[in-house]
């Protein structure tokens, strides 16, 4: 994703000399072909995120459109009340950019995985958290944090679904279907969108006809961005790589238990036990539970329920 | 308005708010009224009635529990009626404890948690350089505020981005929330410290205005680096009994402590 990203960025930042990318020191041979390219709208601040948002709100609140970019936790959990206070309070055109949403980086262990960065960018005010599922998604993202005033975090994954969707096509303030289904839908939300994919695939060969949404905003304008994909199921599972409080499956509930609409909600999602397990980002998912095995297993037993 | 009436009428109108409002900090405040006194008593260029002129000097309190010190400054000198001082620290008012600028022309940034102004001020006089433009961004901070790491996150970042329309003032009244300086942690040697990161370092009495003028002009940095002023000053600056106390960085003047305040700064002491 972070390839799809970066190359819409550059184009975007080829027209515009006011955007600018910063980065904490992360980016080796990602950030490279845009750093040669347009080394005046390419900052490095240095392992500083604190830092790198107080610099890029002074420069957005200077005329600039500001992405700052690294990987796992650290432009989010790290810096968190700089976003709040300094970017957010004062709507600065910063986009908050990480690399490596969920297990992505599994291996390098707990400080290394982004799993509670969805419900805690979620809860702040003025923050729009956009997670892109398919390639697509991904390429629209540059451009979509470009046209939207004020903050962003988008969080990108390692893994993706290969679509052919054109990303100018692509909204990515409402919520994208895959595929339509009747009463089971599952809504993913990130690069683990795959996973309800290839369940979907499966399912449908064993005549099981499931609809598919990538939860591509976490942070919907209103409840209808989250209730209309998702008005004719009567099960909902939701699917993150991201424990299971606050993220995707917390706005499912929050929205749906407000609706008029009767749907059992399942949460799939990390278990909080699982942190110090390591592994690839597919280990991982098997560990808790977010493969499409396990999702056909929950949907079969749903279905009883029906 | 001169810098030296500025400043007698930012410590009045200070008391004045901290007693309605039953508020801390007022010792904060009188720590930089001087230093308040002389930036919007002609050291900053500013206009008050075009807040966001794009050509002028930009001004961050990082020390945002001061906020009634800046509001008192923009009231006095024209960005908004003094009457709305009145209405500081009060339900629904706009003039929070820590400076907002939402609703407050003239306010550049909001503050309160300690060590983010340096690097806003910074992103921002970066901005400026880039455009080409010559206006200067001053960050107020206070001395206990540089515990904080992201002070000297800020520092590096200026100092090796040569950016000189960038001046940082320190309020070194030697008093942080809890104890001294000297027993909490030690910023000395505290020049040093700067020089090393880079700075230019400027050291004066901060409640002599000329000193303090001098400091701050444009001709005090003529190099490529940022400044520092080290301001020396005396927390609760004007009132005899708020003057160097841990005390008064959170008591709020009330009674006959508000009297005897008030009648000090008259002159009748």
């Amino acid at each position: 994703m972070r390839d799809e990203f970066i190359s819409g960025l550059l184009e975007i930042a080829r027209r515009d000399r006011n955007v600018l990318l910063l980065t904490a020191d992360l980016g080796f041979g990602v950030v490279d072909e845009y750093r040669r390219e347009l080394p005046d709208q390419f900052i490095n601040v240095g392992i500083a995120e604190q830092n790198m948002i107080g610099i890029a709100t002074g420069l957005a609140m200077e005329g600039n459109i500001v992405y700052c970019y690294s990987i796992g936790n650290f432009p989010t959990l790290r810096c968190l009340e700089q976003i709040r206070n300094d970017a957010a309070y004062h709507q600065a055109n910063v986009k908050i950019v990480s690399i490596g949403g969920g297990f992505s980086y599994g291996q390098l262990g707990m400080s290394h995985h982004a799993t509670e960065d969805l419900a805690i960018m979620r809860a702040l005010p003025e923050v729009k958290v956009v997670v892109p599922g398919t390639r697509s998604e991904a390429k629209a993202a540059a451009n979509y944090l470009y046209q939207t005033p004020g903050v962003q975090y988008l969080r990108l994954d390692k893994s993706f679904v290969e679509d052919t969707d054109d990303p100018e096509e692509i909204d990515l303030s409402t919520w994208n279907t895959l595929k339509v289904g009747q009463e089971i839908y599952i809504v993913a939300t990130g690069g683990v969108l795959q996973e309800a994919v290839v369940a979907a695939k499966i399912l449908s060969e064993m005549g099981v006809e499931i609809g598919v949404v990538s939860a591509t905003i976490l942070t919907p304008k209103s409840a209808q961005v989250v209730l209309d994909p998702i008005e004719r199921s009567r099960v909902v599972i939701s699917l993150e790589e991201h424990v299971r409080v606050g993220g995707l499956g917390g706005l499912l509930a929050e929205t749906i238990s407000e609706s008029d609409l009767n749907i059992k909600l399942i949460r799939l999602g990390m278990s909080p036990t699982n942190m110090s397990i390591v592994g690839d980002q597919k280990y991982l998912r098997n560990i808790n539970g977010l493969t499409a095995e396990k999702i056909i297993e929950v949907i079969m037993s749903a279905k009883v329920l029906l | 308005m001169n810098s030296i009436d500025l400043a007698a009428k930012i410590r009045l109108d200070a008391v004045i708010m901290t007693n309605r409002g039953k508020s801390s900090h007022v010792a904060s405040v009188l720590s930089i009224a001087d230093i308040l006194g002389v930036l919007y008593g002609g050291g900053l260029k500013v206009d008050p009635q075009n807040p966001n002129w794009p050509e002028r000097d930009r001004f961050i309190l990082s020390k945002g529990h001061a906020g009634a010190g800046v509001y008192a400054a923009l009231a006095e000198t024209g960005f908004f009626s003094t009457e709305k001082l009145l209405t500081h620290y009060q339900n629904g008012s706009t003039l929070s404890g820590h400076v907002s600028h939402k609703g407050n022309p003239g306010v550049e940034f909001s503050t309160g948690s300690l060590g983010h102004g340096l690097s806003v001020a910074t992103g921002m006089a970066l901005a400026i350089q880039r455009r080409g433009k010559n206006s200067r961004v001053v960050c107020l901070m206070s001395d206990g505020e540089c515990d904080e790491g992201s002070i000297w996150e800020a520092a590096m970042f200026a100092s090796h981005h040569k950016i000189n329309n960038l001046v940082a003032i320190i309020d070194y009244n030697k008093i942080q929330s809890l104890d001294t300086i000297a027993a909490t942690l030690t910023l000395e040697p505290f020049e040093d410290k700067w020089k090393s990161f880079g700075w230019n370092v400027a050291q004066v009495d901060g409640h002599n205005h000329e000193e303090l003028e001098k400091a701050i002009s444009e001709e005090n940095n003529k190099t490529s680096q940022p400044l520092v002023v080290i301001a020396h000053t005396t927390k609760g600056k004007g009132i005899s009994f708020m003057e160097n106390s841990v005390l008064w960085h959170y008591r709020s003047p009330q009674n006959e402590e508000f009297e005897k305040a008030i009648s000090e700064l008259s002159g009748d002491k």
